[in-house]
């Protein structure tokens, strides 16, 4: 049923505006608002919320389907997850009761701010900083690449609290757009998913209220991490219909094609192509889905899962529409057909939400423990 | 304010295939979805809903397989749906779609406006609105772009080829609408899982008070002869030079063709 809405929706609102979307880098507030109506935006939230009920898998199923037909679409769509899981894993009663319901219905999107100029892969070089004065934080810094930034009207945000303490003196906070002292910084102009908003979050003296601390003080970093290893199965997601869209048009058009008289499909050489894409495609498809059945059964540490689903899913969309455009031989590289613009999309899965190095340390590290606990 | 809105279930492909022998629609292995234009007409309804409060009901005739196209209306938020539907109905003409239908509505109660699609994409003939509003004899208005109403009239926008033409009407009043009216919603998540739920209401010939001799094909006034594909029209051909040139071609041709 998800998938099928999904589906829908993609064909009949993303699909006539795709390339326009890409040629402008508009953000799809349209689109959004399709996605609101039709209870989209809550899919993997608690009922007691507003949500629908579902869990990572429904999110992954809607997330793949969306991004089959548009990677730019499906960003935006997910992003406001990322920015809204912490306040689910973290939140107080009080703070879900008030900040998921908005997002549930989708009359809010939400975002996440961790990155900076300055720590990338490297998140605990944070600068930014929050003092405490009375009742509430002074915050100041700037948060740089921040998906749904300016668009978001709910921002989980990472600030030092505590420099002496490193990693451990993090905190995160909710934090609102219209805050006094927050501010929006230049929008990024991209290679690809040009039509999801990624821009700065510019925090100049910003007040925020002490009970906008998501957690505890210092657990800023725990938060962080947890939120990523819950989302990046999205991101799995996110590449494997990149991939699966590229593989539909790659075949499309191997059948219509002709040379040498007869249609490309027929040579062993495209078949072959398409053979190992579609396989790729299906092993990352299975890794993601088992992944988000792992997360909703209730595991408690799925770190090492989550970033092999991702690493693995991203990998798959570079190769596999890379693999496209070649089927499609010069067409593909022009923008007429949508595998070019399926290829720049691809790229940015094996960045965000930890580069797929980032990936392979976690899954190392994990390997080390396990195999520590098991001698 | 209460609202009936038609739907037909038809046939999801631009290529009817017609059986032979029967001189019917095959419909086996062709997936099927609500007319496309009774989605603009249920969109209209859900925004009159909106705007002025009340209860849209949906019904249509067909067999039981059409209880799918009452689901999809129950997802994109409709109140109500009923299935019309009984042998007794099978050959029905537009004649006896459109009886059938009026008695349908007539057997709800009260109703304020009855809207339809332009027409349905198998059947073709735009005929079925305007047979119910004959047979209710209430004003019918056609190809609604918009639909306003206040104070017990509807006020409604046509579009014809040239302009467009606003007509009034008082309520009750059945109205069928063209695809430019609205973009249909999306149902929703929750919408489809009341309609995977939904207990869907059967109507017979009986419970709408039909009389037997209207209905199906004794109440059929028309005979489907013979369906044919008519043979394709040949391309054209296109001159091209300069308006001289042109023209003395196209007066050569005309004379070869012995049209002139
Ligand atoms: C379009 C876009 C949207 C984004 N959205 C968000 C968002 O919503 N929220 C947010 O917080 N962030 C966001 N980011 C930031 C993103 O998560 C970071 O870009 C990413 O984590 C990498 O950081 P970096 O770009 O600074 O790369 P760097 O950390 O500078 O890495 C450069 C290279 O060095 C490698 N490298 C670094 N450290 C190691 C190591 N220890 N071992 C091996 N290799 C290493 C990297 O893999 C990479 O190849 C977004 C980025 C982009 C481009
Ligand atoms: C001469 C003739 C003979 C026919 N004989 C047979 C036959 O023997 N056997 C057979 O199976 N079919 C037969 N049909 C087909 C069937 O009667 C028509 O499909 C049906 O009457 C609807 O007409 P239409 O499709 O042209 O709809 P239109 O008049 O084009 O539809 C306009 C609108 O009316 C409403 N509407 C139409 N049909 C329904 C419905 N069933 N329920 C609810 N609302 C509806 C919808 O809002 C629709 O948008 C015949 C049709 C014709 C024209």
């Amino acid at each position: 049923m998800v998938k099928d809405l999904a589906r829908k929706i993609s064909l009949e609102k993303v699909l006539p505006v795709r390339e326009k979307l890409d040629e402008t880098g508009e953000f799809p507030h349209e689109i959004m608002k399709v996605f609101a109506e039709s209870d989209m935006c809550g899919l993997y939230l608690p009922e007691k919320y507003s949500g629908f009920g579902g869990g990572v898998l429904e999110f992954c199923l809607a997330v793949e389907e969306i991004s089959r037909i548009c990677g730019g679409v499906g960003v935006t769509f997910a992003a406001s997850a990322l920015g809204c899981t912490p306040i689910l894993l973290f939140g107080s009663e009080e703070q879900k009761m008030k900040y998921i319901p908005p997002i549930a219905k989708g009359e809010k999107l939400a975002a996440f701010g961790l990155t900076e100029a300055n720590a990338g892969s490297d998140a605990a070089a944070q600068e930014t900083t929050a003092e405490l004065k009375g009742d509430h934080y002074v915050v100041n810094g700037t948060k740089q690449w921040i998906t749904n930034g300016g668009e978001a009207d709910t921002y989980v945000v990472i600030a030092m609290t505590d420099k002496k303490k490193g990693s451990r003196g993090a905190t995160a906070f909710i934090m609102e757009k219209g805050m006094p002292g927050f501010t929006f910084g230049k929008k990024e102009n991209k290679m690809g998913i040009r039509c999801s908003a990624t821009r700065e979050l510019v925090f100049q003296d910003c007040k925020v209220p002490k009970e906008n601390i998501l957690g505890k003080e210092g657990m800023g970093f725990i938060v962080a991490m947890r939120t990523l290893d819950m989302t990046r199965p999205g991101i799995g997601a996110q590449a494997v219909g990149i991939a699966q869209g590229a593989l539909d048009e790659a075949l499309k058009y191997a059948k219509e094609r002709v040379q040498f008289g007869k249609s490309i499909i027929s040579f062993q050489a495209i078949q072959h192509m398409l053979a190992d894409m579609a396989t790729q495609v299906e092993a990352s498809r299975a890794l993601v889905l088992a992944t988000a059945r792992h997360v909703d059964s209730g595991a408690k540490d799925f770190t090492k899962e989550s970033s092999m689903c991702k690493l693995m899913a991203s990998d798959t969309a570079m190769k596999v529409t890379t693999d496209a455009v070649q089927i499609l031989g010069g067409y593909g590289y022009m923008k007429e057909y949508p595998v070019e613009k399926m290829m720049r999309d691809a790229k940015i899965t094996q960045i965000y939400e930890g580069t797929n190095q980032i990936q392979r340390n976690q899954i190392g590290l994990a390997l080390i423990k396990e195999s520590a606990k098991n001698k | 304010m209460d609202i009936v809105v038609c739907i037909k279930q038809v046939p999801d492909t631009t290529e009817v295939k017609i059986n032979p022998e029967t001189n019917t629609l095959i419909r086996e292995g062709v997936p099927s979805i609500i007319n496309p234009f009774d989605e603009n007409a249920i969109e209209a309804a859900l925004k009159l809903r909106e705007a002025h409060g009340g209860k849209v009901t949906v019904i249509t005739m067909g067999p039981p397989q059409a209880t799918e196209a009452l689901r999809k209306a129950v997802a994109m938020g409709v109140d109500d749906v009923q299935l019309i539907s009984d042998r007794a109905f099978a050959g029905s003409d537009t004649w006896a779609t459109s009886y059938t239908l009026a008695q349908a509505i007539k057997s709800l109660g009260k109703y304020d406006l009855i809207i339809c699609g332009k027409q349905a994409i198998d059947g073709d003939t735009a005929q079925v609105g305007p047979g119910i509003a004959e047979w209710l004899e209430i004003p019918q208005v056609t190809f609604a772009v918009k639909i306003e109403i206040s104070e017990g009239r509807a006020r409604i926008e046509r579009l014809l080829e040239e302009q467009n033409e606003v007509v009034e009407a008082p309520l009750p009043a059945m109205v069928t609408v063209v695809k430019q009216i609205n973009e249909p919603r999306m149902p929703s998540l929750k919408g489809m899982m009341k309609a995977k739920k939904a207990e869907i209401t059967t109507k017979s010939a009986a419970d709408i008070g039909a009389d037997p001799i209207k209905v199906g094909l004794n109440g059929s006034p028309t005979r489907v002869v013979k369906i044919f594909t008519p043979p394709a029209k040949g391309g054209g051909e296109m001159l091209s030079g300069s308006a001289d040139e042109i023209a003395s071609a196209l007066a050569g041709k005309l004379r070869e063709l012995k049209v002139i």
